[in-house]
């Protein structure tokens, strides 16, 4: 089978560069393993939430020349950067994604533990702040689902009281939501959200959360919230009289997995071709070094061919590389890693220190081709969490740089760049 | 056992307790007695392992239709697990209703010469409150009509003896569907295999089994399993088939649930749309359409097509037709599962699970619904009037098989 370009993940950076080039009149198709990282968002996308000296950058762009040279924000460079990022909103748009935030600063959002991050554009669950004030009043109440231990509703409004607020914890119990229990298992973020997606269950809720309102201007709930679209995000907003905020619970992430859904509807029907459950386990090269196929456990000997190739497998997370003992490695096209050589230096023992291992990622080129024994491939780019040089946790870049590479990628490959 | 060795040590330690196969399960979504994906696969695993009173019956509510698996990202096998589980500690001891759905080859033969009588019968109302009362099996359901002619009897009288003189040659694993219920399905087979010069062998085939494997008859299953291979091996060909369930159980469901190895053979199975795909991609064969043909469908993925990741062959092949005005139905499970549907207590779920496609299909209004599985088509046209017709019989339609004979010609 034969398409323009072969994208190996499905993830955000796959989706994003997927949707650029098959609109762009590319045929194009996506092979993915598994889902991914945006099943575990917070539901807010950072950029760059920290510089290497352990600031938090206000105008975005310009803070990314204090980033090293081998930064994939570096290579996109900041003319194009500012572009890009100004075209996001935008394009989450027309995938039918509402986000808001400034696209060229950071904001602030509000974590479980009551305190608030930078964060760069958020999905509508995610309420965006200039300022650390959450609460004007300084009255919060905290709501959360009798028997729903994935949001540990006692910690967040200790949390809040801690920093300073009056805080009311409540607990809403509904017949549909407690027949879940029969299973403990399945009382999770998704399956709530599926049970509250009834019109009648969620009018229902509301009325139970505007029975328990007193004073508070602030009202804290769990992400359990619209799971196919954002209505009942917006029904709760516009009928508690106070300020919502909803707040990530355990995984999986409800807004995330909206979005990723969104994302990969665009995709279809823009006239993709969505490979689900299929591994990209072998690739073919042709005499001068070029990507020619790829192979995947599905479709054994049939080959996928393509004039262009983008690995978008997500890095040590999404097993787009592998640590074996003494090495880390890019399984599918053998590709070179950036990664220390000594094992020792991979991680540090104290879990919540600076981890090396999370910045691994594989070597590119300027216009993030991927290297090979030193030699670039001519016809395949390296994106998102898989490509190195940067360290996505650490800096809280993980969507900017999918995002950006995505985009940089696909204008590259079709010749606009 | 071996296939407790085979599924347990390697998966159900994989689950990352994400519950992303929840979200993609259309019976949970209906049916509250069911317990999950998640739940009844490698959760409840932990448990069973340790004592077999965790076993929980309501696990005969998964209709296998494997979206969580597609869904997985850490590739556990939910689906396996949930079969192997009723397989090893199930007690219920399938009964006639069970016994008759499943016999799907043992019934068409006896239903066969009948065929005018079974089909009334089974369509009448009298037969439908018998089934129901009697059987379990629902009224509002309507029974696949049984041809009176098979394919096997047209094939050996028709085409046998021409199948020597093509230079390749395929074994064609038919299924019970096309025996008994769709012999058109067989004859565009054949016909479009000819044209592009490819020989038609039949083997000694057996049922597949997978209504056997969902209705907890196991050793039905492992025998003709075992006698399937054994014929496949003898024929040393590829094995093309026409079905998407049939082929899926031949490659996945032997040695995943069955525990029978079919590695030297495996690769080898494969649908007829991925068959010729990949002839065309090898330069070996050519398609010339017809220039007058004209036609507006709908392509329903079944489930177990769009867990072999193969419906992109399917889609491919359609695309070359001239005239077709093609719709990508969106994913989701039409609800029959097999003979899951058939039954009582699955009716109400079964139709609650294919509503969102039976409202889209309304909404498209095409001229036909095309689709690779039988069990899909039984449900879709009962549940929507509208006529499903398997790819081949739409390609057979659409070609002109003479200039793809002549232009075939080595
Ligand atoms: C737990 C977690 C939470 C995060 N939360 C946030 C957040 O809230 N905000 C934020 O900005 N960033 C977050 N990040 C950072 C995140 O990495 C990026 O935001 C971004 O989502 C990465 O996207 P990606 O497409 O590069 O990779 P991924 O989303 O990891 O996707 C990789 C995909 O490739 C597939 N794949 C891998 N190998 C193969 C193969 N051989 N064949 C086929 N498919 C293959 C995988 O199955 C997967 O679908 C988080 C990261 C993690 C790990
Ligand atoms: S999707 Fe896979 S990993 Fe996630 S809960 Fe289900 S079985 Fe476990
Ligand atoms: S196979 Fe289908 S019905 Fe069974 S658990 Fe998985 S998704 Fe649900």
């Amino acid at each position: 089978m034969r398409y323009d370009v072969v994208i190996i993940g499905g993830g955000l950076s796959a989706l994003v560069c997927g949707i650029r080039l098959q609109r762009s009149g590319k045929s194009v198709l996506l092979v993915s393993s598994g889902q991914n990282a945006m099943h575990f968002s917070s539901g807010s996308f950072g950029f760059l939430g920290r510089l290497p000296d352990g600031s938090v950058p206000d105008g975005l762009i310009d803070a990314v020349q204090a980033l090293p040279e081998s930064h994939p924000y570096r290579k996109v460079g900041t003319d194009r950067l500012r572009e890009y990022a100004g075209q996001t909103i935008g394009f989450f748009e027309s995938a039918g994604i509402l986000l808001h935030g400034d696209p060229l600063h950071n904001s602030l959002r509000l974590t479980a533990s009551g305190a608030t991050k930078p964060a760069w554009l958020a999905m509508e669950d995610v309420t965006l702040f200039l300022s650390g004030e959450v609460s004007s009043s300084g009255k919060v109440l905290v709501v959360t689902l009798k028997g729903f231990t994935d949001f540990n509703a006692p910690f967040v409004a200790s949390a809040f009281s801690r920093m300073g607020y009056t805080c009311r914890l409540e607990e809403v119990e509904m017949e549909e939501i407690a027949s879940l229990r029969k299973n403990p298992t399945e009382m999770r973020s998704v399956n709530i959200a599926r049970a509250l997606e009834g019109q009648h269950v969620l009018d229902r809720f509301i009325s139970c959360v505007r029975g328990k309102l007193k004073d508070e201007d602030t009202v804290v709930l769990p992400q359990v919230f619209g799971l196919k679209d954002t209505s009942p995000l917006a029904a709760i907003r516009s009928r508690i009289p106070a300020h919502v905020h909803f707040i990530g619970t355990m995984i999986p992430s409800v807004p995330g997995i909206r979005t990723q859904m969104s994302l990969k509807s665009a995709f279809l029907s823009a006239g993709g071709t969505f490979l689900p459950g299929d591994t990209a386990v072998r690739a073919g090269f042709d005499g001068s070094g070029s990507v020619a196929a790829v192979f995947t456990s599905n479709l054994g000997k049939t080959p996928l061919e393509a004039g262009e190739f983008i690995l978008a497998s997500g890095g040590l997370w999404g097993k787009g590389l592998d640590a074996k003992y003494d090495a880390v490695i890019e399984p599918l096209f053998s590709l070179d890693v950036d990664y220390p050589g000594e094992r020792k230096q991979w991680y540090d023992p104290d879990f919540f220190a600076r981890q090396s291992f999370t910045g691994f990622g594989v070597v590119t080129d300027d216009a993030f081709r991927a290297v090979k024994g030193g030699k670039t491939v001519p016809n395949l780019r390296v994106i998102g969490a898989e490509c190195g040089g940067a360290n996505p946790l650490e800096e809280g870049s993980g969507a900017g740089i999918a995002i950006m590479s995505a985009f940089m990628a696909a204008d590259s490959i079709l010749g606009s760049i | 056992m071996i296939h407790n060795e085979h599924i347990r040590s390697s998966n159900f330690e994989e689950c990352i307790k994400c519950t992303i196969c929840t979200e993609f399960c259309p019976v949970i979504e209906v049916n509250p007695l069911f317990p999950g994906p998640k739940q009844a696969g490698p959760d409840g695993e932990r448990f069973r392992l340790k004592n077999s009173f965790f076993f929980d019956e309501n696990l005969k509510y998964c209709m296998n239709c494997k979206r969580c698996e597609t869904a997985c990202p850490s590739g556990v096998k939910i689906a396996d697990i949930i079969h192997s589980a009723r397989m090893d500690y199930g007690t219920v001891i399938p009964h006639l209703r069970e016994r008759i759905l499943a016999g799907t080859d043992v019934m068409g033969t006896l239903a066969r010469p009948f065929a005018p009588i079974v089909n009334a019968v089974a369509g009448s109302k009298a037969g439908k409150t018998v089934m129901d009362k009697v059987l379990g099996i629902d009224h509002r359901r309507s029974f696949p009509k049984y041809a009176g002619h098979g394919f096997i009897g047209w094939f050996k009288k028709e085409k046998a003896s021409i199948q020597d003189s093509f230079p390749s040659q395929v074994a064609f694993f038919h299924g019970c569907s096309v025996e008994y219920q769709h012999p058109e399905v067989g004859k565009a087979f054949v016909e479009v295999l000819n044209a592009v010069g490819v020989g038609v062998r039949l083997m000694d085939e057996k049922c597949c089994g997978v209504a056997m494997i969902s209705n907890a008859m196991w050793p039905q299953a492992r025998r003709n399993a075992i006698h399937n291979l054994k014929e496949f091996r003898k024929a040393g060909l590829p094995v093309v088939t026409t079905s998407s369930t049939c082929t899926l159980t031949l490659r996945d469901e032997y040695p995943n649930i069955l525990a029978l190895r079919n590695d030297d053979v495996r690769e080898d199975i494969v649908i007829v749309e991925k068959f010729l795909s990949d002839m065309l991609d090898e330069g070996d064969i050519k398609l010339v359409f017809r220039p007058d043909y004209k036609a507006k469908v709908a392509y329903h993925v079944p489930c177990h097509m769009e867990k072999l990741g193969w419906s992109i062959f399917t889609r491919r092949l359609l695309e070359m037709v001239p005239g077709l005005e093609l719709t990508v139905l969106d994913p989701g499970c039409c609800g029959i599962a097999g003979t899951y549907g058939f039954k009582k207590e699955n009716y109400q779920y079964a139709q609650a699970i294919g509503q969102p496609l039976f409202d889209e299909i309304r909404a498209e209004d095409p001229e036909y619904v095309v689709s690779e599985c039988e069990t899909c088509k039984w449900q879709i046209e009962m549940s929507t009037g509208y006529k499903v017709v398997n790819p081949i019989v739409l390609l057979y339609e659409a070609l002109d098989l003479d200039k793809t004979r002549e232009a075939n010609m080595r």
